[in-house]
C-alpha cells in the first residue's frame, strides 16, 4: 500500500480560508475572450452540476457538446430532489454566516471533507440564490414578496430556500432554461439518449469519450480539450435506493478504470423515511420527508410476529424505540442513527408489514394533541402521496417506513480546481468526493451541484486551458481507435454470454449483499465475506447472463446489462473501503468501533484521511493513496445525541 | 395491506423501429401483485419476456416518483392511466381489477415519432424551450435575490405554472395534438415574474412560431390536456398564454 507522496497535490492555495477562493481565481491564468471559441469540452450529464456548467461554459464562449441518458436533460435526478436548498444569506438574522454554513457542513461530514473546499461552497452559496432568482426560480415567498426561508435537517438556523417540495425540479428547470439558451445560440450541442461508455486518454490527458446512442446503437467518439463528469452517485449499486432507475457508476467507473482515483467509495448515505419494499417486483424507493418525524413516534411491537393491526396494539406493548434509546433527541436523532436503529429491531425480529421490514411512523397522538387540520397543513401532501403508493390512510392507521440508500458521498476523486489525477478530467457534483465527508446534510447536495457548476469550474477551468499545452487531436487517434474497439468488444461479449439469468435477477442478488453486507452496519467478517460474494456473482453474471436482441438497436437490456457489469467491480472496491476504514464516521458504522452506549467512534489519530483508490485491473488490489485532511480552523470533536 | 395479485391481460403497441409498421400484441400476466406499481407490472412482463429469449417492451422511465417525466403511454386511451392527477408510474394496480384487459399505447401525435414500442420522440418540447423559454441571464450577472421582490400571489401562480414537468400527455390527450398547455405553462410561469418581464413579448412569439413549426395542433379548447396532467396544470394559463400572445402582437 503506498500512500500520499508527490502522486496526490490537492492545490489547496495558501493564505487565510476566508481569501483562499478570492486569492486562487485571481491567480489562475485566463483564457482570452476571443480564444474561448477554440477550446471544446465535453460535459456529461445534465443534472444540477452539469446542466449549470453547459450553460455557463456556454455563456462564456467555449464550444460544448454536453451528453445525457434521458431523452431531454430536463429530466437529470436532481430533479427529484425536495427539501431545499442551504445559502449563508442571513436574510433571516438568525445568527447564520458563511462561517457557520462552512463550519455546520464540515462537523456534518464528521470531519471527514476538505476545509478549504468546504469554506468556498459556503461563500459561492450566496451567489446561488441569486443567480437562480434571477432565472425565474419560484422560490418560495413571504406575504412581502421577499424570500422565504426554513430550518431544515437539524440545522439551528433558517437558511434553507426552497420551491414547495420540489425543489430539484425548479433549480434544475432554472438550470435547463439557461442551457437551453445557449443550445438556441448554438453554443451547446446536445446530444440526449447517448450515454458515455469509455474515457479516452491520449498522452495522460483526457481528450474525449466514447459514447453510444441508445436509439440507434451506434458508437460514436467524441474529442475534447477537456471532459467534465457530471455523472451523479452510485446509490443503485444496492439495487433499490431513491436513485432514478438509469442513475449508474458506469461513467465514473470508466474513469476510473482509465487511471482516476476514486475516493470514500464507502460513504453512502441512507435515508430513514422512505416507504418500504412491498415484494420483489420492487424496482425503486421513495422518500418521504424527514420533517415527518418531527410530529411521527416511530415504534414497534414489542413481541415478536405481533400480527394485530397496529391501531389494536395497546401502547404497553409497542416499543418507542429512538424514544427509550435516545431520551433526549428521541424521534429527531440524525438520519444515520435513525437508519441504523430501524434496521436494528428489524434484525431483531421486531419489523411489521408483509415483509418485516418496516417500522410505524405513527400520528396518532399528534393528531390527538393537535388535530387533524393542523397535522393536515402540515404534512398533507405527504400523507397523499403515502397513500397514493401504498393505498393506506396515515390519518386513520400509522405509515411504515424503512431507511434506503439516498446519496454517495464518496466519488472520484479532485482536487481544488475540481480537476480530477487525470489532467483534463473534471468531476463536479455528487459524482466527486469533495465536499461532503462522510455524511451530507439536508439541503446541501443542490447547493453544491450548482455550485460547482456555476461558480467553481468556470475558473478552474479556465486555469487549467490557459496553462496546459494540448496538441491537436482528432478522433482518428490510435487512442480513440483502441477505446472504441475495447467499448465493442465488451458489447459483443455481453451479448454473446448467452446465458439464463437476466440482467435484473444478478442486480438484486447483488443489491441484497450490499444492503446485508455494505448498508446501514457493516463489520470485518461482512466485508470478508461480501467481497467473496461479489466475485462470485460477478464471475457467474458472465457465465450466465442473458442479453437479447442486437447492439445497433435500442436495446434496454444490453444498456442495464453494461451497468450492471460495472456495479460488479465497483461494488468491490465499495466493501474494500469499508473493510479498511476501521473506525466509525458518519455513514460509515463499523460495529467493532462503537462507544459503550453504542454510538459510532471516530478515530482521528489513525483515519483523518480520504482514502483514494487506483484501480490496477479488475480482480487486482487497489493501490491505496492517503490524502491527509488537516482541520486548522474547525476543532474536531465527537457527534452525541443522547 | 394484503398480498392480493389480480390476472391481466395486456395488448401492447409493439413497433420495431420509427420507419417500422408496429401491431398489437396480446400478453396474459398473471398474479400481479396489486400493490406494485404500473412500470413494475411492466418490469414483470419484460423480466419473464427476457428470461424467454424475447425483446422486452420498450418504454420510457426514470425516477419512478412522478417528478422527470419521463414515463407515459395511453392506457385504455387515457393519458398515464386511469388515476388522475398521477403519472403512470405513481398509477398503482390496485386502480385495476382482476380479469381486467388493458390496451397500452403510446403517445399519439405527429411531432412525437414513435422511437420503439411506447417509446417516442419528445424533443419537440425542448426545442421550443430552446427558442425562448429562459430569462436571459447569464451566471454571474444576477443582482441580489431581495432586491427583486415579487407578491407571493404571483410567485405561487407562477409556481403553479412551473410544476410542468414536460412529460407530453397534454399533446398525447389532445384531439388535435396540440402542446399549447405545455407552451402556456413556461410562458405563465415566466410572464407572472417580473424577472421575465423584459423579455416577454419575444418569448412569447417565438416559442409559439416553433411549436406551430414542429407539427403540433391547434386549441380548440376540448380541455383534455388539463384532464390528462398529472400536475394537473389549469388550462388557465392557456388563457394567459392567449393574452400575452395579442400583446405581443403589438
Amino acid at each position: 500500500m503506498s500512500t500520499n507522496g508527490t502522486v496526490l497535490d490537492s492545490k489547496i492555495p495558501a493564505g487565510p480560508l476566508a481569501d483562499k477562493w478570492d486569492q486562487h481565481k485571481f491567480n489562475l491564468k485566463l483564457v482570452n475572450p476571443a480564444n474561448k471559441r477554440k477550446f471544446n469540452i465535453i460535459v456529461v450529464g445534465t443534472g444540477l452540476a452539469g446542466a449549470s456548467a453547459a450553460a455557463t461554459l456556454g455563456e462564456l464562449g467555449y464550444n460544448v457538446k454536453s451528453f445525457c441518458v434521458q431523452d431531454s436533460p430536463r429530466r437529470a435526478h436532481s430533479i427529484a430532489a425536495q427539501g431545499g436548498i442551504n445559502a449563508a444569506k442571513n436574510y433571516q438574522n438568525d445568527g447564520d454566516s458563511i462561517w457557520r454554513l462552512f463550519y455546520d457542513t464540515v462537523k456534518g461530514g464528521d470531519f471527514r471533507a476538505r476545509e478549504a473546499n468546504v469554506y468556498r461552497l459556503a461563500q459561492v452559496s450566496v451567489n446561488i440564490i441569486d443567480q437562480c432568482a434571477a432565472q425565474g426560480v419560484p422560490f418560495a415567498r413571504e406575504y412581502g414578496g421577499l424570500l422565504a426561508n426554513r430550518s431544515f435537517g437539524g440545522a439551528q438556523v433558517s437558511r434553507t430556500f426552497y420551491a414547495r417540495g420540489q425543489t430539484g425540479q425548479q433549480l434544475l428547470l432554472g438550470a435547463y432554461s439557461a442551457m437551453s439558451r445557449m443550445i438556441g445560440a448554438g453554443k451547446i450541442e446536445m446530444h440526449a439518449r447517448t450515454e458515455m461508455l469509455d474515457l479516452v486518454v491520449v498522452d495522460g490527458k483526457a481528450r474525449g469519450i466514447i459514447s453510444r446512442n441508445l436509439v440507434t446503437g451506434k458508437i460514436e467518439r467524441h474529442v475534447a480539450d477537456a471532459v467534465l463528469l457530471c455523472t451523479g452517485g452510485y446509490g443503485n449499486a444496492y439495487y433499490l435506493s431513491t436513485n432514478a432507475m438509469a442513475s449508474n457508476v458506469t461513467a465514473a467507473y470508466r474513469a476510473h478504470k482509465r487511471g482516476a482515483f476514486f475516493a470514500n467509495p464507502c460513504y453512502v448515505q441512507v435515508h430513514p423515511t422512505c416507504i418500504p419494499v412491498h415484494g420483489d417486483s420492487q424496482s425503486k424507493l421513495t422518500l418521504m420527508s424527514e420533517s415527518l418525524r418531527n410530529d411521527g413516534r416511530v415504534w414497534v411491537p414489542k413481541a415478536k410476529g405481533d400480527k394485530r393491526h397496529p391501531n389494536d396494539i395497546p401502547d404497553s406493548e409497542r416499543y418507542y424505540y429512538l424514544e427509550e434509546r435516545y431520551p433526549s433527541f428521541g424521534n429527531l436523532v440524525p438520519r444515520d442513527v435513525a437508519s441504523r436503529n430501524a434496521k436494528l429491531v428489524c434484525d431483531d425480529g421486531l419489523g411489521v408489514g408483509e415483509t418485516g421490514y418496516a417500522v410505524y411512523l405513527d400520528f396518532r397522538d399528534a393528531i390527538a394533541r393537535d388535530g387533524e387540520p393542523v397535522i393536515e397543513q402540515k404534512y398533507g401532501n405527504l400523507f397523499e402521496m403515502y397513500e397514493k403508493i401504498t393505498g393506506e390512510n396515515p390519518y386513520k392507521e400509522p405509515m411504515r417506513i424503512y431507511p434506503a440508500v439516498h446519496y454517495s458521498m464518496g466519488g472520484l476523486w479532485v482536487d481544488y480546481n475540481l480537476m480530477s489525477n487525470l489532467p483534463g478530467l473534471f468531476v463536479l457534483g455528487e459524482a466527486n468526493f469533495s465536499d461532503h465527508g462522510a455524511n451530507r446534510l439536508g439541503a446541501s447536495a443542490l447547493m453544491q451541484g450548482l455550485a460547482d457548476g456555476y461558480f467553481v469550474i468556470p475558473a478552474t477551468l479556465g486555469g487549467y486551458l490557459a496553462t496546459e499545452k494540448l496538441d491537436p487531436v482528432t478522433t482518428d487517434h490510435e487512442s480513440f481507435k483502441a477505446t472504441e474497439n475495447e467499448t465493442t468488444e465488451r458489447i459483443n461479449k455481453l451479448l454473446a454470454v448467452n446465458g439464463s439469468r437476466t440482467v435484473d435477477s444478478f442486480h438484486k442478488e447483488l443489491g441484497k449483499v450490499m444492503w446485508d453486507k455494505v448498508g446501514i452496519a457493516r463489520n470485518k467478517e461482512g466485508l470478508e465475506q461480501a467481497r467473496k460474494e461479489i466475485k462470485a456473482i460477478r464471475e457467474e453474471f458472465w457465465q450466465n447472463v442473458k442479453v437479447n436482441g442486437e447492439s445497433e438497436d435500442f436495446n434496454l437490456s444490453l444498456e442495464k446489462a453494461g451497468r450492471v457489469a460495472d456495479f460488479l467491480e465497483f461494488t468491490e472496491l465499495m466493501a474494500h473501503d469499508a473493510l479498511l476504514r476501521e473506525e466509525s464516521c458518519g455513514c460509515h458504522l463499523r460495529e467493532e468501533y462503537q462507544t459503550e452506549e453504542g454510538e459510532a467512534k471516530r478515530n482521528d489519530d489513525d483515519f483523518c484521511y480520504a482514502a483514494v483508490w487506483e484501480h490496477n485491473g479488475v480482480g487486482k488490489e487497489w493501490t491505496m493513496h492517503k490524502e491527509d485532511l488537516t482541520f486548522e480552523n474547525v476543532e474536531l470533536t465527537q457527534r452525541s445525541y443522547k | 395491506m394484503g398480498a392480493k395479485t389480480i390476472n391481466l391481460t395486456l395488448k401492447i403497441w409493439r413497433q420495431k423501429k420509427s420507419d417500422a409498421a408496429g401491431n398489437f400484441e396480446t400478453y396474459d400476466v398473471p398474479n400481479v401483485p396489486t400493490d406494485v406499481s404500473f412500470l413494475e407490472m411492466l418490469d414483470m412482463l419484460n423480466e419473464r419476456l427476457e428470461a424467454e429469449g424475447q425483446e422486452p417492451v420498450a418504454f420510457d422511465h426514470d425516477c419512478r416518483e412522478g417528478i422527470c417525466g419521463m414515463c407515459g403511454a395511453m392506457v385504455n386511451g387515457q393519458a398515464h392511466g386511469p388515476e388522475s392527477g398521477s403519472t403512470l408510474c405513481q398509477t398503482h394496480m390496485r386502480t385495476f381489477k382482476d380479469g381486467d384487459t388493458l390496451v397500452i399505447e403510446p403517445w399519439s401525435a405527429n411531432a412525437f415519432p414513435v422511437l420503439k414500442d411506447l417509446v417516442v420522440d419528445r424533443s419537440a418540447f425542448d426545442h421550443i424551450v430552446a427558442t425562448g423559454g429562459y430569462v436571459s441571464v447569464r451566471t454571474g450577472s444576477a443582482p441580489d435575490a431581495n432586491e427583486i421582490p415579487i407578491p407571493k400571489v404571483d410567485a405561487d401562480t407562477a409556481m403553479d405554472a412551473a410544476a410542468c414537468i414536460g412529460c407530453g400527455a397534454c399533446v398525447a390527450a389532445c384531439p388535435n395534438a396540440s402542446a399549447m398547455l405545455f407552451v402556456s405553462a413556461k410562458v405563465s410561469h415566466l410572464a407572472h415574474l417580473p424577472q421575465g418581464k423584459v423579455e416577454a413579448k419575444e418569448r412569447v412569439r417565438a416559442m409559439v412560431d416553433t411549436m406551430d413549426s414542429l407539427g403540433f395542433g391547434n386549441c380548440s379548447n376540448a380541455r383534455e390536456c388539463e384532464a390528462a396532467c398529472p400536475k394537473e396544470i389549469s388550462v388557465e394559463h392557456i388563457a394567459k398564454l392567449n393574452r400575452e400572445f395579442a400583446s405581443a402582437l403589438f
